[in-house]
């Protein structure tokens, strides 16, 4: 069972996070934070398992994250998950970010907190993998958006306001990095909030 | 077109989001925010209704502040009014608000509730998709009390769409895994397994994941699963990469739902049908020499979702442990990835082989790669997998390798990181001891733990070495002349001064033949390193003194004036003062043959499982220590566990190993060590002012006294009810007062007892503002306790109302004597959770004393008449409260027995005597207490005609000075 979702920034700022048991929220920040140390301590080239100690309050579990750009994507899981499998997992997640956003970079991920954790809603549900199927996910998501759209309304005029804002702390450059295969374009932000 | 066009957010959230993000401060951010909090708040308290838009960019900011790390404590009410909205723009980030944000014992659960009921309802499958996700994420037991009966339907429903299928199957999952109890088996389930044979994988994706959790707890009833996820399995195994499509991933098919089938196989041993046998035996196959074809692709994703695969293969294959060349094919296989440049597949590798070295088909096959993970351990660079390499090694030991792999840990021990080198050590101690055939040897492996890394050598680890060399006289002479070499460095390691002191003290004769180690010499040696030590270590190092008067006459008068050198006889430390005094005073009365019998050797110590090993599962958690002979050690250790209630007394807690050893002989009545013990009582008989009950620390001549004062003294090292809640002690000597309470409930009591009957009313209190719901008490009593205890009870109403008290009436009769408490246990639901607790229900023993006054003559006729010394149970302990004259003797009347003044010829004693009744019999109880104000100590000895009782009555009342 997966634990946790957390993806935060290189400087430690939470961008999506996601649990499923139930803790207070302290506690949920005390992991993010120690989530965040025990990890932006290791090298890029090192394993990409580690053992979490207590920090769930068990032995059993591990983290198992993926570091693009700026973001590190980090699961927690039980003995219960394939490690590769997660990461591949954490691959397809990223994946399907990159295609229902066009090139994702972290700036969606914070002005589209909903639809992030709707992404996400459509692969995992309680812990547990629903779909790993990249076109089924997005063919969900698309759905969604059409009933959004039918919908209307809500759609109408703030989209050129977002976009403005959105420029507001873009370097001129955006940086490529490669990922695996696809092409995330990252803002080279030298502070976010 | 992108699945999310980026445009049609909300310009408000936007503006907020980039308000935040421009905040030069945190002081700034938290300014913004508050102000924002502030604004929400007053548009929902405000008269005019708002609309769903302006609803959803509400709580979209909360959202964002919440994940800021902001606590959210308003703004449900809004969110459980978005989901019976009908546009699916304001019910889905309802939905999103309430999986997120909301607790699973909210008050607002019964309202989702309804909502959620509305979807599934609804056979809209958007609308029934998010009402399921949101069941999945929260997964309360009142959801599953509303819903455990109607998932099932919807998973095996004709006509269900397969999208509402999958999350309906991991919707059942999440429930089951919270309240298993509310999930009932049925028709349904039959049907869930043929799901592994639906068209749709996303739905067999999910129902794999499913049927495993149902299988490892139901095997029989999913017994089936097993051929259907075979003949699955085979179908994607041997698939073209192309035939599953959009379930292809980077040229492999359906990885992570063969992962799953793979993990599912896992509940089961392996099939016993033949044809579906061959038929897994020949997708393992495939799998394996997939893993020898070139990739189909370079990129990593490829080899990644290869290897889960495989990795997942190579898990059932060393589950199974019954193909012998598939487990060599296997291992064969982890070998070639032992040096894969990827650290991933290291690891995992050497994870999985830890797994295998414990098949006895494949423990030589991993044998073999010794030279590699050695190399690992040197050369990785990540922790992680170096732990992994330790661990792998501590695995494949056995005899023939194990001088060369616990020299490698030896000297990885130098520059490891300091998380690991507390294992380390431990294993490092359990491998020396376990495979020693020269104990010359495993002394030098101790020695050398210790000097590279004392700090992390604990006590277990040093009081093994002791037993061990206690126990085995061909090694005692090379311990000795080791130790002694040892102690020439300069600056050595306070545990080394501790094993150097105690194997001295105990062989110092066998090397005081050679002029080089002469008992001068040892003295000398041993006491240069005396005054940087601590506490601890001294007293151990006084005991090694008086040994030594013993061992070697010659030097008796040298250390008498250490022993009497201001610096010992008026030491701070009550325990080194004691032991100088009491040594000094020994050394100068006793004979040569009394000091003989008391210093005597120590005996050798039970065999019994090493303590080191208990402490390193302790530390990785049972299931991690894997070897195969330690995994039948686990077995008979657990057969002599259960045995061990009846032996108790005898057997001394694990950390009371070593030194515990006085404890044992003493409550089993007379061998040597115990007679040295009483011995010295006879030694100060004609000064009993002076130290008439005993420090603990000279009643077993060797014990360090932190270890005298809390493991040997209290007899019953494994007794519960000390470590329990001290409330329950509180009501040893009272009858009134609260015996619980937390943040939810109060408990109360009051009783009263008449010869061998009582009766106990019990308060319960609800704190809260809210009702409990099924609240049941139940008082439940073990077994053994059931014949001698009576108790009847009436059930409360099931409802408390917030504030409210309910009481209960329990009636006592006591059979015969009995030594456990009764257990209150409470179950109830508030709010949506479910509440359980158990508290001890004080009903002891002595709660059936009545008093018995008698004169001094009486009572030491009868004192005298109970001198069989199964009849006494003595207790020596350290005060826990200040030692009050008037509370202790209030307390021994409310213990239950007469306090008899004038009887004992000191004044400062305590003594006591009652009848306890039971319906079968009466027991006559004497007690003394001697309190020791110097010392701060207590000896309380009670006499009565049984056993069993004289223990009992000694632990309920010593744990109350």
């Amino acid at each position: 069972m997966i634990n946790a979702i957390l993806v935060f920034n290189n400087h430690g700022k939470p961008r999506l996070v996601r649990f499923y048991q139930h803790l207070a929220e302290e506690v949920q920040q005390q992991i993010i934070r120690d989530t965040f140390h025990l990890v932006l301590k290791r090298d890029d080239h090192i394993c990409n398992f580690l053992e979490c100690g207590s920090l769930f309050g068990g032995s059993d579990y591990k983290l198992i994250y993926r570091h693009y750009a700026t973001l590190y994507f980090v699961f927690c899981v039980d003995s219960s998950e394939s490690e590769l499998g997660i990461l591949d997992l954490i691959q397809v997640f990223v994946e399907t970010l990159d295609k229902c956003f066009e090139n994702v970079c972290e700036l969606d991920l914070i002005f589209h907190m909903d639809k992030v954790h709707h992404i996400l809603q459509e692969m995992v549900i309680g812990g547990m993998v629903l779909e790993t199927n990249m076109n089924e996910i997005v063919a969900q998501v698309e759905a969604q958006g059409k009933l959004e759209k039918a919908e209307g309304g809500l759609s109408a005029a703030p989209s050129r306001a977002v976009s403005a804002v959105k420029n507001i702390n873009l370097p001129e450059i955006p940086r490529n990095i490669n990922i695996g295969d696809i092409n995330i374009k990252v803002p080279n932000l030298s502070q976010f909030m | 077109m992108p699945a999310v066009s980026k445009g049609d957010g909300m310009r408000g959230l936007a503006v907020f989001i980039s308000d935040i993000r421009n905040c030069k401060s945190k002081e700034a951010e938290i300014k913004r925010i508050n102000k924002e909090l502030a604004n929400i708040r007053s548009k929902f308290k405000g008269d005019k209704a708002l609309d769903g838009y302006s609803k959803k960019k509400y709580v979209c900011k909360l959202l964002f502040i919440f994940l800021l790390g902001h606590d959210i404590d308003f703004g449900h009410m809004e969110a459980v009014n978005l989901l019976s909205s009908n546009r699916y723009t304001e019910k889905q980030i309802g939905y999103l608000f309430i999986s997120v944000l909301v607790n699973s014992n909210s008050e607002l659960i019964r309202l989702i509730n309804n909502a959620i009921k509305n979807d599934l309802a609804s056979r809209n499958p958007t609308f029934m998709g998010l009402a399921l996700h949101c069941i999945a994420n929260v997964g309360s037991r009142e959801m599953a009390e509303a819903f455990a009966g109607e998932i099932p339907k919807i998973l095996v429903a004709g006509d269900t769409m397969d999208s509402v299928k999958q999350s309906a199957a991991l919707c059942l999952l999440r429930l089951y895994r919270t309240s298993p109890d509310l999930v009932p088996m049925g028709d349904w389930t039959s049907r869930v397994v043929h799901l592994l044979n639906d068209q749709h994988l996303g739905v067999v994706t999910a129902a794999t994941s499913l049927i495993t959790t149902l299988a490892q707890k139901n095997p029989e009833e999913f017994k089936t699963s097993v051929s259907l996820a075979v003949s699955r399995l085979s179908r994607i195994v041997t698939s073209a990469s192309t035939d599953l499509q959009d379930y292809t991933y980077y040229f492999v098919p359906a990885p992570w739902l063969s992962v799953k089938l793979l993990r599912l196989l896992q509940c089961y041993p392996p099939p016993e049908d033949p044809a579906v046998r061959g038929r897994l035996t020949e997708c393992l196959e495939t799998i394996l020499n997939k893993a020898q074809e070139p990739p189909k692709s370079k990129k990593v994703q490829h080899s990644n979702a290869k290897n889960a695969v495989l990795f997942e293969a190579i898990s059932l294959i060393i589950h199974h442990d019954s193909e012998p060349n598939l487990l060599v094919r296997a291992c064969n296989q982890l070998g070639q990835f032992l040096q894969h440049r990827e650290t991933n597949l290291r690891y995992l590798a050497l994870e999985s082989m830890c797994t295998l070295a414990s098949s006895e088909f494949s423990h030589e096959a991993v044998k073999t790669h010794i030279e590699t993970v050695i190399n690992a351990l040197k050369t990785e660079r990540d922790v992680s997998v170096r732990q992994r390499a330790v661990d792998l090694l501590y695995a494949m030991c056995d005899r023939s390798n194990a001088q060369q792999i616990v020299a490698e840990m030896l000297n990885y021990l130098e520059t490891a990181d300091y998380s690991i080198r507390e294992e380390i050590v431990l294993k490092v101690a359990i491998l020396a001891e376990k495979y020693a055939v020269d104990y010359t040897w495993y002394v030098d492996t101790i020695l050398n733990l210790i000097r590279i890394a004392g700090d992390y050598v604990s006590e277990e680890v040093w009081y093994r070495v002791i037993q061990i060399v206690i126990n085995r006289d061909d090694v005692q002479g090379y311990a000795a002349k080791t130790v002694f070499e040892a102690l020439q460095a300069p600056a050595c390691h306070e545990n080394l001064v501790k094993v150097g002191g105690y194997i001295l003290g105990e062989f110092g004769n066998l090397i005081a033949g050679d002029p080089r180690s002469s008992p001068l010499i040892q003295f000398n040696l041993l006491h240069s390193k005396f005054h940087l030590c601590s506490v601890p270590t001294r007293a151990l190092l006084l005991s090694t003194y008086i040994k030594f008067v013993n061992l070697f006459p010659e030097i008796k008068t040298t250390i008498q004036d250490v022993l009497r050198s201001d610096s010992q006889l008026k030491n701070a430390d009550v325990e080194l003062q004691q032991r100088a005094v009491e040594y000094l005073r020994l050394s100068t009365i006793a004979s040569t043959d009394i000091l003989a019998t008391v210093l005597e050797e120590m005996p050798p110590f039970p065999e019994r499982e090493s303590s080191i090993l208990a402490k390193l599962k302790k530390k990785k958690g049972p299931g991690t220590v894997t070897d195969l002979e330690e995994i039948k050690k686990e077995r008979s250790s657990d057969m002599n566990g259960s045995a061990e209630p009846a032996t108790v007394v005898s057997t001394p807690s694990p950390s009371a190993d070593l030194l515990g050893l006085g404890a044992a002989p003493v409550t089993n009545s007379a061998p040597p060590p115990s007679s040295s013990g009483n011995l010295l009582v006879d030694v100060f008989s004609d000064s009993p002012s002076a130290v008439a009950p005993l420090a603990p620390g000279s009643d077993d001549n060797f014990a360090s006294p932190d270890l005298a004062s809390s493991e040997v003294v209290s007899e019953e090292p494994a007794d519960t009810v000390h470590d329990a809640d001290e409330l329950f002690h509180k009501f040893v000597c009272k009858n009134n007062g609260v015996l619980f309470e937390n943040q939810l409930l109060q408990i109360g009591l009051k009783s009263e007892f008449r010869q061998n009957l009582g009766r106990m009313f019990i308060f319960y209190g609800n704190k809260t503002s809210t009702q409990f719901l099924n609240f049941t008490p139940t008082v439940i009593c073990s077994d053994d306790l059931q014949s001698s205890l009576n108790l009847q009870t009436k059930p409360v109403d099931p409802t408390v109302d917030g504030g409210a008290q309910v009481q209960q009436v329990v009636n006592i009769e006591c059979v015969s004597d009995f030594m456990e408490a009764p257990i209150l246990n409470i179950q109830f639901r508030y709010g949506g959770t479910f509440q359980n607790l158990s508290v001890k229900l004080p009903i002891t023993l002595n709660k059936f004393f009545q008093p018995t006054e008698m004169s001094s003559q009486d009572f030491f006729q009868r004192w005298k008449q109970l001198s069989n010394p199964k009849q006494e149970v003595q207790n020596i302990f350290k005060a826990k409260h200040p030692m009050d004259a008037e509370i202790t003797k209030a307390k021994i009347i409310g213990f239950g027995s007469a306090l008899l003044e004038e009887v004992d010829p000191n004044p400062a004693n305590f003594v006591g005597a009652g009848i306890i009744h039971t319906k079968t019999t009466q027991i006559g109880c004497l007690l003394r207490l001697e309190p020791n104000l110097q010392a701060q100590m207590y000896r309380l000895t009670l006499r009565t005609s049984k056993e069993a009782v004289s223990q009992r009555l000694c632990e309920l009342l010593s744990e109350q000075f």
